[in-house]
């Protein structure tokens, strides 16, 4: 019998390219997809559930699948995307519905991988160049999305305490680049001029959106417990960044920066949450080679992944977005999955 | 790019046990711009630095070196010194002359409050510049066997007043001790003469110092006689001389988690007088503070 998959935040950039990667792993028998929205990309086997935001009936579909993995990709990290209190009800409320359903006396879960984010670590003056996966942050969080996912890290580690025949891996993604994601800095990178913040030239480091869904079915594929950061490797200052991607910056001023971007804000030229703020002013740097010795090797380093980015977005710029656009239909969709007419092959 | 394509795990999907694979032989394309590299040194930048330094250090300063054989050529090694002057001018020297002499990148290890100013904490990276954290230094020193200057004495030395000049302070809490242990390196100290002459310090002003959030409000005599805005940068043309010391190994294990904390306070304390004596040596032997 295959593994048997459970993939939250389907319709997230996370989830969808996780779940397509799984369906041409013929070991794995059974994805399901969770989420609010519907998926974005066309999934051939995945079987896609709707759920409110936090997950309650995840202890039923648990039960009546009776899956063996759980892949928890939908961790908010773009504190852009929705206001505080969703952020937390998302982030922190989903992760302990989750937890509880995988935790539960008769549950069929045996393993779990869990996205999270470098934002857990800050950037503040005081931070060391480097930090491993144990390095304690130096500033108390600021952010709400980074209370959020300290929250989440904090139940995970009780949950795979009290859960020892479970397998629990962390991930902490470093900033993600790549064709498809869009991040307050990708879109950064997309002005006509990137924005800095004056006298400050931070060192960054990236992770190539491939690395990241290949990280996740590593640590799924070889069970590998544990907390790990995923970045590539190298770090990069920010004026560099801006250079490969063949942009100029423009300095906001060092004193009043929230203020400055707030005005940003509201005028609609971009978005700087205060974590990208802080981002932008110390830089950070988290040490990847535990993930490397288990293991994983990437295919870009953190240079890589930024030119890897200014190719495709300047292929965009000139023909558009190239990949035919997908629109879910529930009843197309149930129609090729079940359907007697259809004929499939069988995995197993 | 074949996403999640099955690769060699696939066809092993019972595996539970983990088995390292070797590591990737190809080395992944870098497209890099610059040469910062992960410290955010660029040794391009250095290099302008330097020449943009070497007549300070040739004609005004007029440095002159004593037991730079002490200092290997290779292999990682953590360089102590006395810290002096308002704004300390013996950290470029040493920086510099080192890396004339040896070849070899110094990064100088300092307090985080650099990493706060615009432009400076930039610069100061650029040039060598690594915040004082533990973990730093022992990456430096343990895994890339860099050469790494600390001033023990931290903000104490420079915010002496003239009165107390060429008194050591406290060397922290032996701090560099324990990391050049942990590390498995050697301590070189290096005693520096005349950075205390080079813009001496005649009062402070607490009050100031606290309202700035900075560790000192310094009244230097470079101030008093050049001004306020060209005594912060105009150094006085004393000359410096600079002793390297032999080595000091400590005979431990490296990588444990903890050395005993008086082993470390004692051998911090051996450092400190040595130091402390070579420093009344050279000053007993110096004839002119502008001549040497």
């Amino acid at each position: 019998m295959g593994k048997r998959v459970l993939i939250t935040g389907l319709g997230t950039f996370w989830g969808g390219r996780v779940a397509q990667a799984l369906e041409k792993d013929p070991s794995v028998e059974v994805i399901i997809g969770l989420d609010t929205t519907e998926p974005k990309i066309e999934l051939d086997r995945t079987e896609f559930v709707r759920a409110d935001q936090n997950y309650s009936i995840l202890a039923r579909i648990v039960r009546a699948t009776q899956v063996d993995t759980i892949l928890h990709t939908f961790l908010v990290v773009d504190s852009t995307r929705m206001t505080g209190r969703a952020l937390h009800e998302v982030n922190v409320i989903g992760t302990m519905n989750l937890l509880a359903a995988a935790g539960a006396p008769d549950s069929s879960v045996r393993q779990l991988v869990v996205k999270s984010s470098t934002l857990v670590y800050g950037a503040s003056d005081k931070d060391p160049t480097w930090f491993r996966e144990e390095s304690q942050r130096t500033s108390p969080p600021r952010t709400r999305v980074e209370r959020s996912l300290i929250e989440v890290e904090d139940y995970l580690r009780d949950f795979a305490e009290d859960n020892p025949h479970v397998v629990v891996s962390l991930l902490r993604f470093s900033n993600v680049l790549g064709t498809d994601i869009i991040t307050p800095i990708s879109k950064a990178l997309q002005l006509p001029a990137t924005p800095c913040i004056l006298g400050f030239d931070p060192l960054l480091q990236f992770v190539e959106e491939d690395d990241v869904v290949r990280s996740i079915e590593f640590v799924m594929r070889d069970k590998v417990p544990g907390i790990f950061n995923v970045t590539g490797d190298g770090r990069v200052p920010w004026s560099e960044v801006a250079a490969i991607c063949g942009k100029r910056t423009w300095p906001l001023p060092p004193i009043g920066t929230g203020l400055a971007a707030s005005v940003l804000d509201t005028a609609r030229v971009c978005e700087l949450p205060p974590e990208l703020l802080d981002l932008l002013r110390y830089g950070r740097g988290v040490d990847n080679r535990r993930l490397k010795q288990a293991g994983f090797s990437y295919r870009y380093t953190s240079a890589g992944a930024v030119e890897n980015f200014a190719e495709a977005s300047r292929l965009r710029r000139t023909v558009g977005d190239s990949r035919p656009s997908y629109k879910y239909e529930r009843d197309v969709e149930a129609f090729f999955r079940h359907s007697p007419a259809v004929v499939r092959e069988t995995h197993a | 790019m074949a996403v999640g394509k099955p690769t060699v795990e696939a066809s092993r999907p019972g595996t539970l046990v983990h088995l390292p694979r070797p590591a990737d032989p190809e080395e992944l394309p870098d497209p890099r711009l610059s040469d910062v590299d992960e410290w955010g040194r660029s040794e391009n930048i250095r290099q302008l630095a330097r020449r943009l330094y070497a007549p300070f250090y040739n004609n005004w300063f007029r440095v002159e070196w004593e037991g730079l054989e002490n200092i290997p050529a290779e292999g990682g090694a953590l360089l102590v010194a006395n810290h002096a002057a308002a704004i300390p001018s013996d950290a470029p020297v040493i920086m510099h002359g080192i890396e004339e002499e040896l070849g070899r990148p110094v990064y100088g290890l300092a307090d985080y409050l650099f990493k706060t100013m615009p432009i400076v904490g930039t610069m100061w990276a650029r040039a060598g510049g690594v915040p004082a954290h533990p973990e730093n230094a022992y990456r430096l020193l343990r895994e890339q066997q860099q050469l790494v200057l600390v001033f023990p004495e931290g903000s104490k030395g420079p915010a002496k007043t003239f009165a107390e000049r060429y008194q050591l302070r406290r060397f922290g809490r032996g701090g560099f001790v324990e990391i050049a242990m942990r590390a498995g390196v050697p301590v070189i100290p290096i005693a520096v003469v005349g950075a205390e002459e080079s813009m001496p310090i005649m009062f402070k002003i607490p009050s100031a110092a606290k309202a700035l959030g900075i560790p000192y409000f310094p009244v230097t005599a470079n101030m008093l006689l050049l001004g306020p805005l060209l005594g912060t940068i105009g150094y006085f043309p004393a000359k410096f001389k600079l002793r390297v010391l032999p080595p000091v190994h400590f005979d431990v294990e490296p990588d444990q988690d903890r050395y005993s904390r008086s082993r470390v306070m004692d051998e911090a304390e051996d450092i400190r007088v040595a130091l402390q004596e070579t420093l009344y040596e050279m000053l007993k032997a110096r004839k002119s503070i502008w001549f040497g």
